[in-house]
């Protein structure tokens, strides 16, 4: 029985990308479909409202017309779902939770602080340096000398945190932080995992991504 | 085997949830309490980076966040007490995982609104906004109970434990502020469900009523009004 799978999405957005980084790991065939045409953040399609009317937002996943919304969610389902091969999550409960609590920890912090260094100015932009630079330490150290946070396996945490990689140009250019300065073991894992097909696809050059930010920036006049 | 230890109140919502847990599952555990506005040593070692409540600890080991803290209560102990909190299939575990995180994210914080609301129009305008979360979680639960008791059908399952926390908390809500939220006529479905779910056995065992959670609240409002007054002082 063939199955339909759908991807709503925005080229740029890193949950979107958690979601076809999952997706690509599994080998899972689906359909693309970009939303936003013209970066129109109000055009969107009748798909989109109709499958996440309570936040309007990508990226969400269809499959078989039911649709998935949140991206760490997406993840699960697609590793429950389609769970022959490398499992998402460590066996043992605990290093489950671990894990857990990482990938919510990358959600709750790393976007909003992200996206203060790149958009605000002085003051505010050196606290959000500050504090991005904390965050990445944290996490740094949760990594420790592991291949991947999953240990051998790359897994949860890392699908959770790898789309960010290529906003750390954008961290730079935009907001003076070097993340190879700061965390040089952190910027190793993403260049370990870089190596990796499915995210090896599925990121965009750094560089597009600053474009994007600076047309973004010069759009909402903000220099 | 004993060897499980909670820190928290269960006047905090977000602790209930494990209680909740540990309840369905029948496992003992110690309760350690937190002093209000107090951070133990314990609590400071075993949560770091956010230094909150709940915190489960388990042989030795602490668990964080409450969503991290039910699913691992859930998978050590599957069998035990009521069963399986998450639900077995797939899509409906990523609805119960989706209403969770809309519940955190969106609903509580217009619940916390109301009682942080300086002006009656603040205080209103939180209000509209917990009533139109309250009709899409309605919604939610007619489709996810497909006619039965509860957001898991026949068995409490992970929406209930994880947004039943706060039915007492509404309550508090409602006699705080003189407002009808949670009331028969406009969520039918919900206001059902709350009372069914109070009077299951593993929940009226361990919930805190509604006066006790007004008492709180009503220190809480008193908490929020004096933060309010000393960051105005500041600017």
């Amino acid at each position: 029985m063939a199955e339909v799978v759908v991807l709503l999405d925005l080229w740029v957005s890193p949950f979107g990308q958690r979601c076809r980084i999952a997706l690509a790991e599994k080998g899972v065939a689906y359909e693309y479909k970009e939303e936003y045409k013209e970066e129109d953040w109000t055009n969107k399609s009748p798909l989109l409202l109709q499958s996440n009317p309570v936040h309007k937002k990508v990226p969400v996943l269809i499959h078989d017309g039911k649709p998935v919304c949140e991206s760490l969610i997406i993840v699960q389902y697609i590793y429950e779902v389609w769970s022959d091969g490398a499992p998402l999550l460590p066996a043992d409960p605990y290093a489950r939770a671990q894990a857990r609590f990482w990938g919510d920890f990358v959600d709750k912090k790393i976007y909003e602080c992200g996206t203060r260094l790149w958009k605000l100015k002085g003051e505010a932009q050196q606290e959000a340096k500050k504090e991005l630079i904390e965050i990445l330490k944290l996490l740094q150290a949760e990594l420790g000398d592991k291949k991947y946070f999953g240990g051998d396996a790359f897994g949860y945490v890392d699908i959770a945190l790898v789309p960010f990689c290529a906003w750390f140009y954008t961290y730079k250019a935009c907001g003076g932080l070097s993340v190879e300065a700061e965390v040089p073991k952190l910027a190793a894992w993403g260049r370990r995992c870089m190596e990796r097909e499915s995210v090896a696809k599925t990121l965009y050059d750094p560089l597009k991504v600053y474009e994007f930010v600076c047309h973004l920036k010069k759009k909402y006049g903000i220099e | 085997m004993a060897d499980v230890k909670l820190i928290g109140s269960p006047l905090s919502p977000y602790v209930l949830r494990a209680i909740l847990a540990l309840s369905l599952k029948k496992v003992e555990y110690e309760l350690l309490e937190e002093k209000f506005g107090e951070k133990s040593e314990l609590l400071l070692k075993s949560n770091p980076i956010y230094k909150k409540i709940p915190v489960l600890i388990h042989h030795d080991r602490p668990i964080c966040e409450s969503a991290v803290i039910v699913e691992y209560i859930d998978e050590v102990w599957p069998e035990s007490g009521f069963g399986a909190i998450l639900p077995a299939d797939a899509y409906h575990r990523a609805l119960h995982r989706f209403w969770t995180y809309y519940v955190d994210d969106k609903w509580f914080p217009s619940l916390v609104a109301i009682g942080k609301a300086e002006t009656e129009e603040a205080k209103a305008e939180a209000v509209e906004r917990v009533r139109a979360g309250l009709l899409l979680l309605e919604e939610a639960f007619v489709k996810l109970s497909e006619g039965k008791a509860f957001f898991g059908g026949d068995r409490v399952a992970f929406l209930d434990v994880m947004f039943g926390c706060f039915v007492n908390w509404i309550v508090a809500a409602e006699e705080l502020v003189s407002v009808e939220l949670l009331d028969e006529a406009t969520v039918p479905a919900l206001h059902g469900w709350a009372v069914r779910f109070r009077e299951h056995e593993a929940v009226k065992e361990v919930m805190p009523d509604s006066g006790r959670v007004l008492g709180f609240l009503k220190i809480l409002q008193a908490k929020w009004k004096a933060d309010a007054a000393a960051a105005k002082k500041k600017l």
